[in-house]
């Protein structure tokens, strides 16, 4: 709740904001506060991803009017929820919808936006791996996109936000037989 | 078909938009349309048959004879001879040396002649018990260039019935999706052709996945899944016009489309109530029925052929197996209880017998069951199979399979005895749906 706590001081909110990242367990519903225009650069492999944090990063997303509004690392949590998350897969485990704990910090930040963001709609698309048949794999597909979700109403994203498309083994991101194919195409990804 | 009663009933339908579309459609003949046939596997209890050149079949733009000799050799029922071994070549009954075929071990043979006549041809043939030293059939076609092969496939049906009792399903036709690319790059295709995989002819094309393509009773509409709106539906699609409706477009998934025997309604899966559950739409109305009622998933309807039960798959156990629901007591029994995963199951014609996907220790394989006995059976030797579809005359099973990487269709006989191969020349081919009788 930091992002909605304006009286913290500055120091404060680094504070906050850094351990909510270390802990990615950081729920902001600061969806008035984006548009943040920190100049700092921060590490986002919290998110897994590595992509450099500059205003322009937030650019797209902003609906807030202010330049003025916050500086350096204070920034940073908020800047997160006003970046769509550069991760926008996970994986699962054969046969299973369930969300595997290196995975949750992505939902997390996913989450995290979408709070933030609650005029933003995003696409979950469930996929399998090609192995049993076609329209059973299409009905695993949508149960893991509605394990993602599930996640996200309980992390506190509104349902009206999230829509849940299955593709089952129709739309493989690898081809080809083994388990390394077959790892890369059961998935969940995050289509805004 | 779609009648123009039926389609405008489903415009007037209100709460689903209803679109006739035309324009996605494509017809188009290429040869690299075709799949060409490889035998796997022959019976070791084909009959041995002769099926000797027609005459005038020199200027003929199609080997009748040859075409016929492929579809009964395909069939597992048959082993033809070799042309190279045949001591004359006769094409009347009247020049047939019984002795001498008796010396070459065929029991049956098959001779014929091609004139011209009117524009096109004129075929006649004879069919004879070579070890009863009887004549068994006398017939009489005729055909136009480019029906030459529809002609041999007729001629193929009726030595298959003369000799079986069991009606010949050469002249039917089989649909089935292709698949080109990976990734966000991927063209989709259905198609239609000749049971033996010739005169290939798509008939939708999308950049977005096309599923579960079902032949109506008739054989004039082909049911399917399309994502083109970005998500599952459920249109209808005339084969011959391309004329087309979106039948279904509810929230979730809109899958696995099933014929009633009767072609008045269609069973699916829909999960736009939570998960996916078989209903039952009548197609003059659009009235929807569920059928089942549970946390689990529920989806790939097939009717029995009475129109009374549905097979579906469900994994309410835990795992996929099958189940049939009996429409007159409202309740759904387990069938399969061997192995942890069958699925995708289809009723042979006859009602007794039913074919599925089955996860064996080797891999996905196809396989009967009784349902008297309750046996199960594996048919295939490939072990990446699924989408089993039964001839209309519950012979053979196709379905799809791997090889060197690449989706191809293969067919299996009914008693796992032969079995072939229909590689494309590329690109992935899958989900075969074999056409009722015409």
């Amino acid at each position: 709740m930091f992002a909605s706590m304006p009286s913290l001081t500055p120091l404060a909110r680094s504070l906050a904001a850094a351990l909510a990242i270390a802990a990615v367990a950081g729920c902001s519903t600061g969806a008035t506060q984006t548009g943040a225009s920190g100049n700092a650069t921060h590490d986002d492999s919290a998110y897994g991803g590595s992509a450099q944090s500059t205003a322009a990063g937030t650019a797209g997303a902003g609906t807030g009017t202010g330049s003025q509004y916050g500086s350096g690392t204070g920034a940073v949590g908020q800047q997160a929820d006003a970046r769509i998350p550069e991760v926008r897969t996970i994986y699962f485990d054969f046969d299973r919808d369930t969300i595997k704990d290196e995975y949750e910090s992505v939902v997390m930040a996913h989450a995290r936006y979408l709070r933030a963001n609650d005029d933003t709609r995003i696409i979950l698309k469930g996929h399998t791996d090609e192995r049993g048949t076609r329209e059973y794999n299409l009905a695993l597909g949508e149960r893991r996109a509605n394990a993602v979700k599930r996640f996200l109403r309980v992390q506190g994203v509104s349902g009206s936000q999230v829509n849940v498309v299955s593709y089952g083994e129709e739309r493989p991101a690898a081809r080809g037989q083994g388990e390394a194919a077959y790892t890369k195409n059961r998935r969940v990804e995050f289509t805004y | 078909m779609i009648t123009p009663g039926y389609l405008s009933l489903c415009r007037a339908a209100r709460f689903v938009q209803i679109a006739v579309l035309l324009a996605v459609v494509l017809f188009s003949s290429a040869a690299s349309a075709n799949l060409t046939i490889e035998i796997t596997r022959g019976s070791d209890r084909a009959l041995p048959i002769g099926v000797v050149p027609f005459a005038g079949a020199e200027g003929m733009p199609e080997d009748v004879a040859q075409i016929v000799q492929n579809d009964l050799k395909r069939s597992g029922y048959f082993a033809p001879l070799g042309r190279d071994a045949m001591l004359a070549r006769p094409h009347r009954a009247d020049d047939v040396a019984f002795g001498e075929w008796r010396s070459l071990d065929v029991r049956y043979l098959l001779v014929g002649r091609a004139e011209s006549a009117d524009g096109g041809y004129q075929i006649a043939y004879d069919l004879l018990d070579i070890s009863g030293g009887r004549p068994m059939l006398q017939e009489r076609i005729t055909a136009n260039g480019n029906s030459l092969r529809g002609a041999a496939h007729r001629i193929s049906d009726a030595v298959f019935e003369a000799v079986t009792d069991i009606p010949g399903a050469f002249s039917t036709r089989i649909a089935y999706v292709t698949s080109k690319g990976v990734g966000e790059r991927i063209d989709y295709g259905l198609y239609v052709a000749d049971a033996d995989g010739h005169n290939g002819r798509r008939v939708l094309r999308s950049d977005e996945p096309i599923m579960s393509p079902a032949w109506s009773p008739d054989g004039e509409k082909l049911a399917y899944v399309s994502f083109e709106s970005q998500r599952p539906a459920i249109y209808v699609q005339q084969v011959a016009s391309g004329e087309r409706i979106k039948l279904t477009d509810f929230e979730g998934i809109n899958g696995a489309p099933a014929w009633s025997p009767d072609g008045r309604k269609l069973a699916m899966s829909l999960s736009k109530d939570g998960q996916p559950e078989i209903y039952v739409m009548n197609l003059a109305n659009r009235s929807l029925q569920r059928l089942t009622h549970n946390a689990s998933i529920d989806t790939e309807p097939d009717w029995a052929p009475d129109g009374r039960s549905l097979l579906f798959t469900s994994d309410r156990s835990g795992g996929p197996q099958l189940y049939r629901y009996r429409l007159a007591r409202d309740h759904a029994e387990r069938l399969t209880f061997t192995g942890k995963y069958n699925a995708r199951g289809r009723f042979g014609p006859d009602g007794e017998r039913i074919f599925m996907v089955h996860r064996s220790r080797d891999g996905y394989q196809i396989a009967r069951q009784t349902l008297e006995s309750g046996r199960l059976v594996i048919l295939s030797e490939t072990t990446h199979d699924e989408s089993p579809s039964i001839a209309p005359n519950g012979t053979m099973v196709l379905f799809a399979t791997q090889q060197g990487g690449r989706g191809v269709l293969s067919a299996v006989s009914a008693d796992g005895r032969a079995s072939f191969r229909l590689p494309a020349a590329q690109g992935d081919v899958r989900e075969p749906a074999w056409s009722p009788f015409f």
